[in-house]
């Protein structure tokens, strides 16, 4: 495996780990961003263009914007009294230890039969967009009836109530 | 097509400039010393640029503003960007004492960095683009998502209730336009068929007779171009839509606690924003480095690229010099029940025009439609706008 | 263990590692909307997932993978949405995000 990989691999899984344990909520939004582009990079080197530059345009574009956003308005800015990590840390960190070593014994157990080398496919925009309107065209109005959906219950749901006195 | 030996010659001089400076190199190193070349002319073109508008644009002002602008330093000022850049440079450099250090540092290197790499894609002149992405628009508006991001750090690391508002109002709008932004380019996806952007500048290269096929010449072309421009100016904070920068309101907004040099690469990102994405709209409507007559193809490709380009940034600074600034209520507004919903219509008229065949039909049917939509959504917007005569306050 | 191994299995294991910190930051931190970003980070994970087998597998000119991708990233972005909107509607309500105060239906 090449040096990039491995450089970003540990961007990744660095951003990640600061997501989960820094303090500092904005700190935390940050470096999940950082994992996000870490991510995308990966995606680059996996030859998949369009979904590396739809994950940066979606996620560190977009949802990283939404969690800051919705930081700043619930004010988790500032440090909580009473500690970051909730009462039951360790079985959940037990669980997520659990998980790791099961899915990390399925992939080196089967590594073997896993191919060494692939002849890098071409996935240019065009054949995705064949295929979009194409063989995945009830996905695609799904995928956009949902979205309708999403964005009409997040105004509803994050609206101010109509019952206040102003 | 440039005609002449001579033209073609001086058409693509940086392209032999580059390969005979590249041959002297073996072969294996070849494509990396290409690239090379190309990141080294983009930094010293466009910040080279950048220095030349801004004693443009202050001067440009000044001369709207019935005053001269800069003249002392050199001739009629023209040095002026030298004596900016030595003051940005030997200013100390403050940071707040209960200012997040890493983040505030931090900042404006992610916003440099992200408006560099949308030059990596915009096709300069013929055969003269520094990376052919097949995706190469989805590229440039995502290096223009993440410039988001670096203002929310600016506003937030300086612990300032000005800088933190002036961040959110920034990203608030930011957001509202980018997707009228995307949706107008959109449509020059639909009618070229390619998100390259070489492609795209390569369909509009056709004449018919002496006039060239830009999008702009047609009705969507040109709804699309207004949208497009408008979202433009709202993405790069320009007046009229300049209100998280706003001097008089909001002290500098999300830079208010940047001094010396942070300040300088955060006045040189918004700048070469304004580069990017005046080139982009050149690139998609105005036919990027294609001549605007096919009599005048001698002149060189990247001559027509600079000049649209340029032409977009005095219209900039025109306007800045000219209209009010909109208030963030009424930006939004503005945004999302009249920009959105147009850019929406037009990409319906761009799919009619595709799908109807050539001829004087589709050219009237189409502009009906979007005249008859911007005159009927412009009157609904105003309908309750009653200009009656004026009233006074006063302070009991 | 890297030298012979299929760059695939690398791959997965970046992907099986970034899927238990995102769990483990899902089920340890106490302020909701870092419980969002855990599952924003597990369901990226399965993302890698998905083009690594897309790119490694058979048939990848079906592109079966990428559009898997493609609709998991815009689904997440829906969820996301949402799930940030709730958050900010309970702190309306309850002035806290801390998810071991909300145990208003504990028995």
């Amino acid at each position: 495996m090449s040096v990039v990989f491995y450089a970003l691999a540990a961007l990744t899984v660095a951003g990640g780990l600061g997501a989960v344990l820094l303090k500092n909520t904005v700190h935390a939004a940050l470096a999940v961003a950082v994992a996000f582009a870490g991510l995308a990079l990966l995606f680059l080197s996996l030859d998949a263009q369009f979904a590396g530059f739809a994950q940066i345009l979606v996620y560190v574009g977009a949802v990283a914007i939404l969690v800051v956003f919705a930081i700043l308005l619930t004010r988790a800015s500032e440090t909580p009294a009473g500690g970051v990590f909730s009462s039951s840390w360790l079985a959940g960190l037990a669980i997520a230890a659990g998980v790791f070593a099961v899915l990390g014994w399925a992939v080196l157990g089967s590594a073997q039969a896993l191919p060494l080398s692939a002849v890098a496919p071409s996935a240019t925009v065009h054949d995705i967009g064949v295929a979009l309107v194409g063989r995945y065209v009830l996905p695609l109005e799904i995928v956009a009836l949902l979205l309708t959906a999403a964005t009409i219950g997040a105004v509803i749901v994050a609206l101010h109530e109509k019952e206040r006195t102003r | 097509m440039a005609t002449t030996p001579i033209s073609v010659t001086v058409d693509q001089i940086f392209i032999l400039l580059r390969d005979w400076l590249t041959h002297f190199l073996p072969e294996t190193l070849r494509p990396f010393a290409n690239v090379v070349l190309g990141v080294v002319a983009i930094a010293c073109v466009f910040p080279g640029l950048f220095a030349l508008t801004t004693v443009f644009e202050r001067k440009g002002l000044g001369r709207m503003q019935n005053r001269l602008g800069p003249n002392r330093v050199g001739p009629f000022g023209f040095f002026q960007p030298i004596a900016d850049g030595i003051k940005s440079l030997t200013k100390e450099d403050i940071v707040p004492l209960n200012a997040d250090a890493v983040v505030h540092f931090l900042a404006p290197l992610l916003l440099v960095v992200a408006v560099f790499m949308g030059f990596a894609v915009l096709p300069v002149g013929r055969n003269m683009v520094l990376v052919d992405m097949d995706a190469g628009l989805l590229f440039f508006f995502a290096m223009g998502a993440s410039t988001e991001l670096s203002i929310f750090m600016a506003g937030w690391s300086s612990r300032n209730k000005y800088s933190i508002l002036g961040a959110m109002r920034a990203i608030a709008q930011m957001i509202s336009y980018e997707v009228p932004l995307l949706l107008s380019s959109v449509t020059v996806v639909m009618i070229t068929g390619s998100l390259s952007l070489t492609r795209i500048v390569e369909a509009q290269n056709q004449y018919t007779g002496i006039f060239p096929h830009w999008y702009v010449f047609t009705p969507w072309g040109l709804a699309s171009f207004l949208m497009f421009a408008i979202a433009a100016t709202a993405e790069t904070n320009r007046t009229p839509f300049d209100l998280p920068e706003g001097e008089s309101e909001l002290v500098a907004g999300y830079f208010t606690e940047y001094s010396g040099f942070k300040f300088a690469l955060f006045f040189l990102g918004e700048y070469l924003g304004m580069f990017s994405i005046a080139g982009l709209g050149a690139t998609l409507f105005w036919g990027g480095w294609s001549a605007p007559l096919s009599i005048l193809n001698f002149v060189p490709s990247w001559i027509w690229f600079f000049s649209k380009d340029m032409a977009a940034i005095f219209v900039f600074i025109w306007m800045r010099g000219t209209l009010p600034r909109l208030r963030q209520d009424q930006l939004m507004n503005f945004a999302w029940k009249f920009v959105l919903p147009f850019t929406l219509l037009n990409l319906m008229v761009t799919a009619l025009w595709r799908f109807m065949e050539g001829g004087w039909l589709r050219w009237v049917v189409c502009s009906v439609i979007l005249a008859g939509a911007y005159v009927l959504m412009g009157r609904t917007a105003m309908h309750r706008k009653h200009f009656g005569p004026r009233s006074y306050r006063y302070a009991e | 263990m890297t030298g012979s191994a299929s760059p695939l299995a690398a791959y997965l294991l970046v992907a099986a590692l970034l899927f238990a910190i995102g769990l483990a930051g899902a089920l340890t931190r106490r302020n909701a909307i870092l419980v969002l970003i855990g599952i924003e980070l597990m369901l990226n994970a399965a993302n890698l997932n998905f083009i690594a087998f897309w790119r490694y597998g058979p048939h990848p000119e079906a592109l079966t993978g990428m559009m898997f991708a493609i609709f998991s990233i815009a689904v997440a972005a829906a969820e996301a949405a949402v799930g940030l909107g709730l958050v900010i509607a309970i702190y309306r309500h309850a002035r806290t995000t801390d998810l071991d105060q909300m145990n208003r239906m504990k028995g």
